[in-house]
């Protein structure tokens, strides 16, 4: 296989996750090509977008994708429920799946923290938006020293939290403060989400507060770490800034007065297909652009994974 | 209010939310004894609903809001254990809290709960009313911030919680920015559009508490809010012992004994309260600011750690339109400020 090599793959689900997902693989396709858009809805504006840029694009669902055994590798766009049904599918048809959705069948994958882990898979899962936020500078701590607990603080424009967020809230919570424990390193990880209805909508905004187990941290080396990792990420999101910290303070808490590292993100989106202030939209898709492009290389052979 | 409804002499059932509002004036660090004094007092004052779990909700206990000193699930398991005919309620901010601690708040022995979104967010809550009433419990909805929103909205957004099965609705001044005429319109509003009750949450920063519930009450309100000594976020809420007093005044019926609620103001919470809530400089700033109660202590913190002026955390908060539960924007609000004088 060469450098220039492609692998094929679909987008199933026509809503604005799958359609901002298709602009960023038709601008930045890497070793990817995008051979299918699938829906259910012959009229969606999704599927319109795609037959507008070229894209086979089909409203009869997954089979279709099913039926093209070039499709190596399926992201799913569509809601948890479908993706409970689609999974088995796409794994007896040898398909790969990067899902979107908080249905978590396969292992979580957060493309600063743990990609190359999972390139053997066949199912992973992004988990929310706030865990691929956060999750990265947790890690960021935990790689250099050990943590107790993390705890992470969303807040998103009310515009660009979906019906599927709003009826599933507490999903967000679990999913994102397992994401922490798992990916971010924390003994214990907790999640909040905060929706904001402010006019204009307010850009993305998170915070982590992590508390290490050593009561005695070396704060030089907490700072560079998260900053490595913000230029990590930056890398496939460039609208991923922090605003303020890493700040050490103390508090009280159930292990006693206890160090407390806090940072403060800002994630404003690329723009592509979704506002700019949908930066929690952005960075679910940025991930799994990137995963993708991890799978279609380790697919081909090709050893170092950058995306 | 009508005449006819002044001649069948309206009711207003009186929660008491010493034990979860005052938790944020307690920094969250009420102890069991505490809660059960407390509980016990309510209890004998012929209170009947008495919330009490941790000040943000359910699951409240965190960095971003401070963590509970006592665990929130024991410090219910008090309340119910003193209490002969209070129902104990709990309050959950979904985003926050999750239908896992709710069902572990009704096996403590919550009979009501109270669920609370910002005042345009109502359809977070469908999962957990719906909970909420597949438990048999009394399901109160809780729209926070109300000042932001004028009666339309508020009346849309209570007819989705209303929709998902809610009891009542309550007209939360978070803030502590409304009027008497704001109270007044807004209730009016829901009355006028909502078959279940409606209900008003006050804040005193603008020294006005008492005076926008009774313009709830004039508006036909059939639910209200108080905490002894009014020890609640901010400048505190309106002090049950007061409404206790002054609705008896008006010849409505609440069921409480106004000298037994005195009393439980003067000898049980005085004693054990940090400081004395009341629209002072910075609690007037959040009022006028129009922001969240709770950040007082959390801005009080940072103020002190950047050598700034806690109004003017406050007033850029209002500028950002910071809602309940955002106490991290105020250290990042602080940290901002800090760098822009060259503080830091």
């Amino acid at each position: 296989m060469s450098e220039d090599s492609q692998v094929k793959v679909a987008i199933v689900g026509s809503g604005l996750i799958g359609t901002d997902l298709m602009y960023k693989l038709l601008e930045e396709p890497g070793h990817m090509e995008l051979a299918m858009v699938a829906g259910i809805e012959p009229e969606s504006e999704g599927l319109k977008r795609a037959r507008d840029e070229g894209i086979e694009a089909t409203a009869e669902g997954i089979q279709p994708v099913l039926d093209d055994p070039e499709i190596k590798i399926v992201f799913e766009a569509t809601s948890a429920k479908a993706h409970m049904q689609n999974a088995p599918q796409y794994e007896e048809a040898g398909k790969i799946a990067i899902d979107l959705t908080p249905a978590a069948q396969g292992p979580y994958v957060v493309p600063t923290a743990n990609l190359t882990e999972h390139l053997d898979e066949d199912n992973v899962n992004l988990m929310t938006c706030g865990a691929q936020a956060t999750t990265p500078m947790a890690y960021a701590v935990s790689r250099v020293t050990p943590v107790r607990y993390a705890e992470m603080v969303s807040t998103i424009a009310s515009l660009s939290a979906g019906p599927g967020t709003r009826q599933n809230i507490d999903e967000f919570t679990f999913t994102t403060s397992r994401g922490l424990e798992e990916i971010g390193g924390a003994e214990e990880g907790k999640a909040i989400i905060i929706l904001n209805p402010a006019d204009p909508p307010l850009i993305m905004r998170n915070t982590v507060y992590v508390i290490p187990e050593d009561d005695e941290v070396d704060e030089d080396e907490i700072t560079n770490s998260a900053e490595e990792i913000v230029s990590d990420v930056q890398k496939a999101v460039p609208g991923y800034q922090l605003k303020n910290g890493p700040t050490f303070d103390k508090r009280d808490t159930p292990w006693g007065e206890k160090p407390v590292i806090m940072m403060f993100l800002e994630v404003e989106g690329a723009g592509h297909f979704l506002p700019k202030y949908s930066g929690n939209l952005d960075i679910m898709t940025a991930a799994a652009r990137q995963v993708g492009e991890g799978f279609a290389r380790h697919l081909l052979g090709i050893e170092e994974v950058v995306a | 209010m009508t005449e006819a409804k002044t001649e069948a002499k309206q009711k207003v059932r009186v929660t008491d939310t010493s034990l979860r509002d005052g938790s944020h004036a307690m920094s969250h660090k009420f102890t069991r004894e505490q809660v059960r004094d407390v509980a016990q007092a309510l209890d004998e004052a012929g209170v009947p609903v008495i919330e009490c779990n941790h000040g943000d909700g359910l699951s409240g206990s965190s960095i971003q809001y401070g963590f509970s000193r006592v665990p929130e699930m024991d410090l219910i398991s008090e309340a119910v254990g003193v209490c002969e005919q209070a129902k104990i309620a709990a309050l959950l901010l979904p985003g926050i809290g999750t239908v896992e601690q709710l069902k572990e708040a009704v096996e403590r022995g919550t009979e009501v709960l109270r669920i609370a979104t910002h005042c345009t967010e109502a359809d977070i809550s469908q999962e957990h009313f719906q909970m909420a009433k597949e438990m048999d419990l009394e399901a109160v909805g809780f729209l926070m911030m109300a000042h932001m929103r004028g009666p339309e909205i508020l009346v849309e957004q209570a007819q989705l919680m209303e929709s998902y099965g809610a009891d009542c609705v309550y007209i939360v001044d978070s803030a502590g920015a409304m009027l008497p005429k704001d109270a007044k319109e807004r209730v009016e509003a829901m009355k006028e559009a909502l078959d279940c009750q409606v209900g008003f949450h006050a804040h005193d920063n603008l020294g006005v508490g008492v005076g926008n519930s009774l313009a709830a009450v004039e508006a036909g309100v059939d639910q209200l809010d108080g905490s002894l000594r009014g020890l609640g976020a901010g400048a505190g809420n309106a002090p049950t012992e007061l409404l206790a007093a002054v609705l008896d005044k008006m010849g409505l019926e609440t069921g409480l004994d106004v000298f037994k609620l005195m009393d439980a103001a003067e000898y049980t919470i005085a004693p054990i309260m940090p400081f004395d809530p009341m629209p002072d400089r910075d609690s007037i700033a959040i009022g006028y600011a129009g922001v969240y109660s709770t950040f007082l202590l959390h801005a009080k913190r940072e103020a002190e750690r950047y050598d700034l002026d806690v109004r003017e955390i406050m007033m850029e908060l209002g500028r950002r339109e910071a809602v309940a539960g955002q106490e991290d924007w105020v250290i990042d609000v602080a940290m901002d400020v800090a760098k822009e004088k060259g503080a830091v």
